[in-house]
Order: structure tokens, then sequence, then C-alpha cells
């Protein structure tokens, strides 16, 4: 491609985690990719770059999104949460606790993607069993946990909120 | 040893972390929290992708398309136009900064023929598709895509060597046109006269079988970042890598740069699974290209070059025979075996030698002889991945020994039973040799009574019932079975560093690599229990070059025998040297002197003690004075502990299917396996271990194939051709634990990280045969594909 | 993986987007993403253009209008899982929803995406022919009515011009009385379909079928309507008779892949076909016990 096709750059602003974000993208950069190399917030990952793996997974509105599928232009009006907005002050919120209490992550990387994913759930649907929790993981590949301990700290964050409500 | 007073202890897996905290001393064999969670739990984990320098460039591979070819011009001038783009390196222009274009061999022998290695970029012929001809730098990996999408490579297509069986044909086409001959190299393993045995024995059933594992899709892919400072000459590396140390030594062949100037570290590490343990022509050709361009340069992988260029385990055919009595007693094995190699050797022939010489596993063979041909082809290379040929030699006997079950219609556990090394009979020293030449001893265990347990919790004596109810319903139920051992703790050594600083803050650095197992908590908890600190004051570096200067890497489950046992001895060391520091000024004996919690103090008189901080201040010296006489400066110790022999751990696997006889379907409907790994440090971890080697195999058992063409095209190249296991295909797994300590080294462990995988894909063939025992169906190929296993269901059917 | 260069257009009304489509060169809609943005990372497609659609609420409904359900293109797959009305009025399209993908997938991805891209495995393209649903196609030029058997020409192929969009589907519901069923054989759950099977059936007052709609979908380059097996179907009322009239797709055109040959898609179809007929007769039977 050389120099005739017009340089197409967008100035967006994001709300990401509820903070205002204003940055300048290309046309086709994707919202994992402007999340991470331009907001600087590197908890959402990305293992597959075509929306199967789950890691790149963000909250948009509220609903679980694959980020690699999604331009940052799009990202403009939508309220977006990654991991990092889970516990803006650094405090594990009651589902990573029970992440971290029952060993539900190994290397960490499709955790982040994880955590979204299970925060809608439990959101949607509080009384979660086991089947439901592993519908809702089976858009995310896991290549060190096997998945068991990760469902163990589901239902254990299941019980941890329950006994807040 | 296999004494059960002498410390062996059985019981189930399963619950939370520990909180009890009543004995804070005692950190060794507690389900401990792991210090690593927190900050990735936040997203605060640092991955090699995360990191971002000034002035950084970003590196993509030009690739080939072909699997052989010449090459006849690459022309980069239009890609040197694509805006961002800042170079195009090939062979040509990367080679003023490499001693070598070829890559060294990684663990090298002088059994293999030379010129087998693998380029940092290709000058002239492609040998797989996928290779590396040229690298382009951008100021994004975007432009950097625009870049390389924009060089012209003119190809000749030369002809292609696609099957590994085909190498041994003499007339099949050159792989590389410097290969002398498409088979690299032929051995045997064997001991006794299977002449004579397979003449007298009873009874000899044969069986042809093909295993396949694919890659190992970290979820995490490859990645490098490095920097050169044109200062001092020095070069910084970041790798997602298995071997920090082994890239070091590597990247200072390569360049001409001095160890001492070369710093590599591993960032958080996204998985390995051994697709990071090998130094990678990428890392010295993103190295390169940062001395060349005196620029920050990071390349990520990304997950399309995973599946064409990271490496893979692949193929291996087997053609087998079992002699055995009338009571199903083995009297010999022997074979032959392919095992694709792929177009290069980077790194040995590990993968084949372990699957020849775990084929006796933990069975008595009284003769065994077997003739490996590694076969050359074109395709991405073949390294370990996660396993490294012990799955594949476990399925090879566990399936002979189903096939005596069936023939001599006796029960597949008692056959099995009738041949295990008794645990009486511990050590047992088999004769083959493993890679640093010493005897396969099988050190500790006691595989009956896994059995035993295993079944007793499947109720596999209650099978034969619940299998005719479900036929009733008209579904087709089978359990399977299978047993395996996997050596663990491989030599030569794994170093540790543990220092006490000033500050009091402790130390452990070692050559041992993180890759998400737990490797910083169990390090931590060994060196906290031998120093009676609180686990959260350990700070523990591990893959780092600047923090220890030896180091051997990741791989063969070996961490917590190997770093373990040097970090348990430094530690002590570092004990042993304060109590006599502190036996000076307290003016008492040393052997009265405990540590605890920052300080050592007198057993029984706590008050009189001397804070560590000043002890480590004292070993610092002070300009002038002299140090306390017999302990040497500096708090800390530095252990590189040899092992004399592996430890063995060992697994017993049983589980549920059912079929679908009319997809060929077929689903887990229960799995419970039994690891025997010693001394466990941190069962949660361990368990977690388990979890993810048991899926992996289910992996290899029922999803994961690298589907190639007959012109070696990948046709997988996607998640959407290669299916890893999800969590709906996943039974609840029941997982047991014995402990059958190990004399091999001075933590009574034993390696856990692969074991997992091993018994898998016998123990679902076995439980497939089962369930389709009407059909007459054996499996001979994994992993089970639903087609053939239609094919076979209707070949049965008609019969 | 990152897309080649296009230019990002962002309209907010149908009619801008229309504008777009009609008026930009190598141009593209894009809807969820869920299937073209892996396209475009991949390089496997490189529009100049973009027009991205979601933006344009209007596109995003469903309504009972007059007896008919309209099903605006751009709504979320999810949106059709929970909504009251597709549960109580298309029952078929509620089962297979479950089968599409991932929760993380139906978020965003889009009822008039799946049946744009009309992958042979996809599981909406396959209920919709059951349904025999219209679809509305819409450019500057004016508007027209597709049915899906039309609508989809081959792999991935549908009858849209380069300046066409889809923007609405429409369903006229069966009775209340009707039982469907949805079947599918994938390889782990989410994946898309090897092959899927979709069944309506009305029964008449004997509760025997008196009406019939069978569909198979992963099989052949489109997914088709049975109509020989709906044939064989009237007038039954047992298994066996269900199973014969499945016979039916045992000789259908099949797609023949490395993974999975056309003789193993035949025997599949006719299997899920079966099942299929039997789980909608049995759900149609029910609600003449009630």
């Amino acid at each position: 491609m050389n120099g005739d096709m017009p340089s197409d750059t967008h100035r967006i602003t994001l709300d990401v985690n509820g903070r205002q974000h204003e940055t300048t993208v290309e046309s086709r950069t994707t919202l994992a990719d402007c999340l991470r190399n331009q907001l600087g917030l590197t908890g959402t990952h990305l293992g597959c770059e075509h929306g199967v793996c789950g890691a790149c997974t963000v909250l948009v509105d509220g609903r679980t999104m694959r980020s690699c599928l999604m331009l940052a232009a799009q990202g403009e009006g939508c309220r977006i949460t990654t991991v990092e907005g889970l516990s803006p002050n650094e405090t594990l919120q009651p589902l990573q606790q029970a992440f971290w209490d029952c060993h539900g992550l190994q290397c960490g990387f499709c955790t982040p993607g994880i955590l979204m994913t299970l925060t809608e759930l439990l959101r949607d649907d509080p009384d979660a069993d086991e089947a439901a929790i592993r519908l809702a993981l089976s858009g995310h590949l896991c290549r060190c946990t096997g998945y068991q301990n990760i469902v163990t700290a589901a239902l254990a964050a299941v019980d941890a909120l329950r006994s807040t409500r | 040893m296999s004494d059960r007073t002498a410390g062996m202890a059985a019981f189930s897996g399963g619950g939370h972390a520990d909180s009890d905290t009543s004995h804070p001393s005692r950190h060794v064999g507690r389900r401990a929290r792991r210090i690593e969670d927190p900050a990735l739990l936040r997203g605060a984990g640092r991955f090699v992708g995360d990191i971002d320098l000034p002035g950084m460039l970003h590196a993509a591979f030009v690739r080939s398309p072909h699997a052989h070819a010449l090459i006849r011009r690459i022309e980069i001038a239009p890609a040197m136009e694509v805006p961002g783009v800042v170079a195009v390196l090939t062979a040509r222009e990367l080679q003023p900064a490499l001693t070598a274009l070829r890559m060294p061999l990684g663990f090298p022998t002088s059994a293999l023929p030379e010129n087998i290695t693998p380029f940092v970029l290709t000058p002239e012929e492609v040998c797989y598709v996928g290779e590396a001809v040229a690298m382009v730098l951008a100021t994004s990996r975007y432009t950097a895509e625009d870049g390389a999408n924009a060089v012209i490579v003119d190809y000749d297509p030369l002809p292609v060597l696609a099957d590994c069986r085909d190498a041994l044909d003499p007339g099949s086409p050159k792989v590389r046109r410097e290969a002398q001959d498409n088979v690299l190299c032929r051995f045997s393993v064997g001991y006794g006269d299977c002449a004579s045995a397979f003449a007298g024995a009873p009874h000899i059933f044969a069986e042809r079988l093909h295993q396949h594992r694919g890659g190992a899709h970290p979820i995490e892919g490859r990645g490098a970042v490095a920097a050169f400072d044109a200062h001092d000459g020095t070069l910084r590396v970041w790798s997602s890598t298995q071997m920090s140390h082994e890239l070091q030594f590597t990247l200072a062949e390569m360049l001409g740069i001095p160890e001492p100037r070369i710093r590599v570290q591993a960032p958080d590490v996204g998985g390995g699974f051994g697709a990071k343990f090998l130094v990678y022509p990428e890392e010295i050709a993103v190295a390169a290209a940062a001395r060349l361009h005196v620029r920050p340069v990071k390349w990520l992988e990304d997950r399309a070059e995973h599946f064409v260029s990271a490496i893979q385990e692949r193929d291996q055919h087997w053609d087998v025979e079992i002699g055995v009595d009338d009571d199903g007693i083995i009297v010999g094995v022997r074979g032959r075996m392919i095992h694709d190699q792929g177009a290069y050797t980077p790194q040995g022939i590990n993968c084949p030698y372990n699957a020849a010489t775990a084929v006796t596993g933990p069975y008595v063979v009284p003769n065994y002889h077997l003739d490996v041909f590694v076969a050359q082809t074109n395709k991405v290379f073949t390294i370990p991945v996660r396993g490294a040929g012990y799955p594949e030699g476990t399925f090879v006997m566990e399936r002979l020994l189903d096939r005596v079950a069936h023939e001599l219609r006796l029960d597949r556990a008692t056959v099995r039973a009738r041949n295990l090394v008794p645990a009486a009979k511990m050590p047992y020293v088999k004769p083959l040799r493993n890679r640093a030449g010493h005897a396969i001893t099988l050190d500790s265990g006691d595989y009956l009574a896994c059995q035993t347990m295993v079944l007793e919790a499947i109720d596999y004596a209650g099978f034969a019932a619940r299998k005719q109810r479900a036929r009733t319903e008209g579904r087709h139920i089978g359990i399977g079975l299978a047993h395996g051992v996997k050596g663990t703790g491989r030599g030569p050594f794994e170093s540790a560093n543990v220092t006490i600083a000033p500050s009091g803050r402790i130390t452990v650095s070692t050559g041992a690599m993180a890759m998400g197992q737990g490797l910083a908590t169990a390090l931590a908890q060994i060196a906290a229990d031998t120093l009676d600190a609180p686990l959260e004051s350990i700070d523990v570096v591990a893959g780092d070059t600047a923090a220890i200067s030896m180091g051997v890497g990741g791989f063969a489950s070996r961490q917590t025998v190997t770093a373990g046992s040097s970090v348990l001895i430094a530690a002590r060391e570092v004990a042993e040297k304060a109590r006599k520091v502190a036996s000076r000024m307290l003016e008492v004996a040393p052997a009265d002197l405990e540590l605890h919690d920052g300080r050592v103090q007198v057993r029984g008189v706590p008050e009189m003690s001397v804070p560590l901080t000043k002890i480590a201040r004292l070993l610092r010296g002070i300009p002038g004075y002299d140090l306390p006489p017999g302990v040497g400066a500096g708090l800390e110790s530095t252990v590189h502990w040899e092992p004399d022999a592996m430890a063995y751990a060992n697994a017993f696997h049983a589980c549920e299917v059912e079929v679908d006889v009319d997809t060929g379907g077929v689903r887990l409907l229960r799995y419970v396996a039994i690891l025997d790994s010693g001394r466990l440090i941190n069962p949660l971890i361990v368990e977690g271990q388990v979890h993810g080697g048991i899926v992996h195999g289910i992996g290899n058992a029922l999803f994961e194939y690298m589907r190639y063409d007959e012109n070696a095209q990948p046709l997988s190249t996607t998640f959407a051709d290669y299916l890893l296991p999800t969590s709906t295909e996943i039974p609840q797994l029941e997982i047991l634990f014995m402990e059958s300590p190990s004399a091999t080294n001075p933590l009574g462990v034993k390696g856990v990280g692969e074991v997992g995988t091993i018994c898998v894909t016998s123990a679902i063939a076995s439980a497939v045969d089962d369930a389709l025992a009407d059909y007459g169906v054996r499996i001979t190929a994994v992993p089970i594909d639903p087609v053939r296993l239609v094919e076979q269901i209707d070949a049965g059917a008609r019969r | 993986m990152k897309p080649s260069p296009f230019v990002l257009h962002r309209p907010a009304t149908l009619a801008q987007a229309l504008d777009l489509l009609a008026s930009t060169d190598n141009g593209r809609v894009i809807a969820g993403g869920q299937s073209l943005m892996p396209m475009l990372n991949m390089r496997l497609a490189a529009p100049d253009n973009l027009i991205d659609l979601n933006r344009i609420g209007e596109l995003a409904y469903i309504r009972d209008e007059g007896g008919e359900i309209a099903i605006g293109a751009m709504t979320r797959q999810r949106d059709v899982e929970h909504s009251p009305l597709i549960a109580a009025r298309v029952p078929l399209m509620q089962e297979a929803i479950l089968h599409v993908g991932h929760r993380q997938t139906r978020n965003r991805g889009t009822i008039g995406g799946s049946l744009c891209h009309l992958d042979p495995s996809a599981e909406m393209p396959t209920v919709m022919m059951a349904l025999d649903a219209s679809l509305l196609v819409q450019s500057t030029r004016g508007s027209r009515v597709v049915v899906m058997s039309a609508f989809a020409e081959g792999v991935m192929t549908t009858v849209l011009l380069p300046d066409e969009m889809l923007t609405q589907i429409r369903v006229r519901p069966w009775p209340d009385t009707h039982g469907a069923h949805f079947v599918e054989f994938a390889r782990r759950h989410g994946d898309f379909a090897v092959v899927s099977a979709a069944a309506m059936v009305e029964l008449d007052g004997n509760q025997r079928i008196a009406r019939a709609s069978f569909a198979l979908g992963g099989v052949a380059a489109t997914p088709f309507r049975v109509a020989e097996a709906e044939r064989a179907a009237i007038g039954q009322a047992d298994a066996a008779a269900f199973d014969r009239a499945a016979q039916a797709a045992r000789d259908c055109d099949a797609l023949d892949d490395p993974a999975f040959p056309s003789w193993y898609r035949q025997r599949l179809a006719v299997a899920l076909l079966a099942k299929a007929i039997k789980g909608a007769y049995a759900g149609a039977l029910a609600k003449v016990k009630r």
C-alpha cells in the first residue's frame, strides 16, 4: 500500500473503567490494541486474534465481548470495563479473592478475560451452578488449569456473594 | 522405600487453600495460596507483550508459503515504501550482526550429522511452510505486517516430503538439498534376547499404532524484546522463554557479544508446554536487528505463526508386538517406530528417545527391542511437548496389554497387575539407559496399590452392571484404565541462590523458569520452612541471567526436584552461616540456636537473639574490619545441586466414556486419576498441574490434530480447525494422591508438571474399545477421529 | 494478525449506510464482526471501506407486526436468545440460538450478520430455511423481499448485490400447537455444527403429522429443506415412520472436506433428522395432551 490511501485516523474518546480517555486511532486499530498500547491497560491479553480463545474479553455496556473483534472507534459511546476496572484500588474483589483461594489461575494469561465473563455471569445469574459456569466458560481457552479450579473458584464466588446479599 | 509406614501416604485431593497459620514455620506440604496471584488477578502481570520501550520497532516475519522451494529472488523495495516500515532484513542484511547464519545445536551430541539446525533467516532454500525468509521492522505491528505482505519473494517449488514414513524410501525427495538421508538417524534401544523370547512365546500379538500430538499452544504465544546499548555494548533481552540462560549463551555465541554483557529475563510467561523450551531463530534475529539498528525491537508471535513456526510433537508410527504366556505374563516386547522430526533438528532427538525408553513403563519386561527411525519431513521441527514422548511410549504398552487381555479373555486390570513391578522390588533397575547414560531406576512407588485405589474409587467392579443398564437405554458406555511412569528431575543441575539482605528481605534467585506452574510459591515455601520466615518476606527471582549466573531451564518436570533441592541446601547453608555468626555474638553453641521470623534466637530463650539484618550487614563487611572467621562474606549461598538419578513419578488413570455410534462422538462421563510424585511441596499447586496435564491429554486423545495436505501445507491454522478442550467437554476430575518419597533428592519429591498427560490417551482408548466391544472396535490411532470411529463401527456392525 | 488498512465509516442512519454502500469502492458492511473481524485480522478480506452498522439503532428490534415476527438485521443474537416473543412464537429459533457460538459472541453477533455470512455450518441459516423466512433487502435503488431458499446461493454466497444490505427478517410463526426441535453434532459445545437438523411439525386431530418443515445445515453448500422427508412424514405418528422419512437425506448433496467427508455428513444428516423429527413430534404431542 502506498501513500495515496488516505491516512485514516479517528480522534475518539473512550470511557474505560469510568474514566474518559482521548486518543487517536487508525480505522483498523482494534479495541484490544488500543486498550493495551495506547491506554496502557495491558491486563487485557491477545491469544488468538480470531475470536476463539477469549483472553481479550472485556465488558462493553455491561456485556462481554471479544475486544480483538471490535474496532477501537466502535468503542466510542460505550462504557468499557477491563480487568483493571474490577479492582480499582488494588484490593481484590470476592471473585478475584475466590480465584486466589481456589488456585483458579496458573500462568494468568487467560484469567482477565475469564474474570470478565464470570463478572457478567454472576451479575445475571447469581445462583449459577456448575453447568451454567462451564457453559459461560466454554468461550474461553485455558491450557494450564483444565478449567476445574476455575469452576471451583466461580462456585466459591457464588457462595461469597450470596452471603453478602 | 515401599514400606507403607516409611512415609507413604494416600489421600484425596480437592478443596481450597489453607488458611491455617498456626504453624507459620511449616510451609512445605501446605496448600498455600500462591504469591504470584494478586498481581495477575488485577491484570497487573507483565508479559513480554506488555513491555514498551522508547523508540521501539516492531517486527513481522515474511514466511514461506511453500513446504519446499528455492528462493530465487527477494524484492524488498515495495515493502520499504509502505508507511511505517523502517527496514527489511534478509539473511544478507542480518549476516553482519551474526557470527553464523545457522543456529547451534541445542544439546549438542556427536551422534547426529552436521548441518541440521535451522537458519536465523534462511538464505536460499525454504523447507517448511512458515520458515522465515525476511524480517520487517516498522513503527507498529500493523505496519510491519503491511510491509511483510509487500515483500515479493520468487520461489521455485521443489518436491515435498510430507509423510514421515516416506522418508525411509531411499528414492524419496530430499527434505533439504543438503540432507544426506531423509532418515536423520536410526537407533535401537533394548536388552535381553527378543529373538529367543519370541520364538518360544506361547502367544504373540501385533499392533500398528499411529500417535499424533499436535502443538503446544500456550495461550500466550512466543515473543521477545531486545534492546542494545551502544555505549556499553550491553544487550538486554526479554523473552517468553523456558530457558533464559540457554538463550543468553546462544545469543553470546551467535552475536559475538560476551555473556556478561547480555542480560536475558523472562517476564511473566503465559504458559510454555515445551513450545518455549527452545532458542528460536526469531529470538536471534530480533536481537541482531536491535544491535544493527540500535533501537529496541519487539516481536510477538501471533497464533497463525504459532501454527506454522512454533515446535510441535506431531506423528509417531509404531509397529510392535508383544509375547506373553498363557497367564498374560510378558515375555518380550519388540518393534519399530518412525518419528516425524520435521525439516530441521534444532535440539537433538529427546522425544523419540524418551518414547522408546518409556514403553516398558511400570512393568517387568524381560526382553525388549525397539528400532527407531527419526524421519525428516518438510514440516516445522519437532521437540517435546508436555509429556515429551512418555505418553506415546505408554500408549504402546497399554494398547498391547489391552490386546492381551482381550485375546486371553483376562480382565484388563488383572493383566496389568500380573506384570507390574511389585512395590517390594523398589528401587527397580531396568536394563535401559536414559539420555545421561544412567540405568533407568524406578526409585519408589506402589503401582498395584495405586491401581486398587482408583478402581475402587471409580467402582470398576460395578461397571458391568452400569454398562448393561446403559445398553437397555440404547447407550454405549465403556470403562478404560492405564498405568504410566515419568522420569522427572532431570539433571545436570538447577541453580539457586538464597540471600538475606541487610534490609532483612530474603531473595531466592534461580535459573529455574516460571511459566504458570507456581514455581515462585513452591521455592518460597521451601526457603520459608528452612529459614522459618513468613512466606511474604521472600522474593523469588526466576529466569534472570543477571540474578544468577548459571541455569538450565524449565522442562522434563524437573524444577521442584532440582531447583527445590538447591534452594533447600542453599537455605540451610544460609541458616548455618547465620547460626555461626550469632553463636559468636551470643556466645552460645550453634546447635542451641534456631532461626525464627527474622532472628537467630537461643532455643527456649527467645529473648536472647540477633536479628538477621544485623548479621547480613556484618557479613557485607565493614571496611578495615575482619569478617567473623569461618563463614565467608555475605549472608547468602549459591548451590547447583546435581541429581545422580531421575525420580520416577507414577500415575494410574481410569475413565468412563459414552460413544454415540451415529456420530462417532466420544463424551467423557467420569475421570479418576492417582498421582504419586513423592512428597508434595504444595498439594494445591500439584492438583492444578494434574488437572491441566489430564486436560492436555484429553486434547491429544480426542481433539488435537495438526492436519496437513499431501504437499505438507498446514490445513489446521486457526483455533477453529485445531481444537483445544473446552470447559464443557471435561467432567469433574477426581484426583487421588499417593506419596512415595524419593531417595534421589534431599526433599524426597518427584516432578509433577507433565505427569498428568502420560496415561490419558491410553485410558480413553481403552474405554472406547470397551464401549464398542460389541462392534469389535480397537483404537489404534489417537486423536480418536469421529469419522474413523464411525467407519470402524460400521465395519464391526457388518461382521 | 492485524487488518489491512481501510477507511471506517460510522453512519447513524440506514439511509446514510445505504448511500455509503452505493458510493464507496470495495466497501463492506460490518455488523457484529464475529465472522468478519477474524477474516480482516487474517487478511482474508481486505475491503478499502468498512461501513459500521453498529450505530444504527433503527435496525435492531424484535416485533410482532400483524401476526408476523419482524427481526431487524442488527438484532443481537443474545436478544433473540432472551426474547419472550421469540420463545413463545418461534421456539425453534430460541432452541437453536443456544448452539450458536458462545455467550460472548452472541452478545455482539447479529442475526443478519449470520445470514449474510452464510457459513454452511451456521445454525441460523438452517433455522430460517425451516421457517421459510422472508428477507428484506434494501439499497438506494429500492427494496426487495427474498425468501430464504432464494437468498442462499452457494457456499458463503448470497444473492446480495454489492450495493445491497439485509435490513429485516420476517417469520410467519406456526400455530402455538406446533412442535419444534433443533439438533446438531459439533465437536465441542459452541462450535459450528458439522451437521444440524431443524424440524417443525403440526398434528391433525388424530395426532398424525399434518404439516412438516425439515431443514438440514452443514451438509451441503447451503442449508436446504428436505422436501422428500417432509412428504414422507405427512400422516405418520411413530418412530419407525420418522426413521424412514429421514432416510430421504441419505443421498442428498453433501460437502466433502478432509475433516468430514460427504458420506459422513449424509450419515449424520439421516441420524440427526430422525432425532429432530422425533423431538418435534414429541413436543407437539405434549401440547395436545395438555
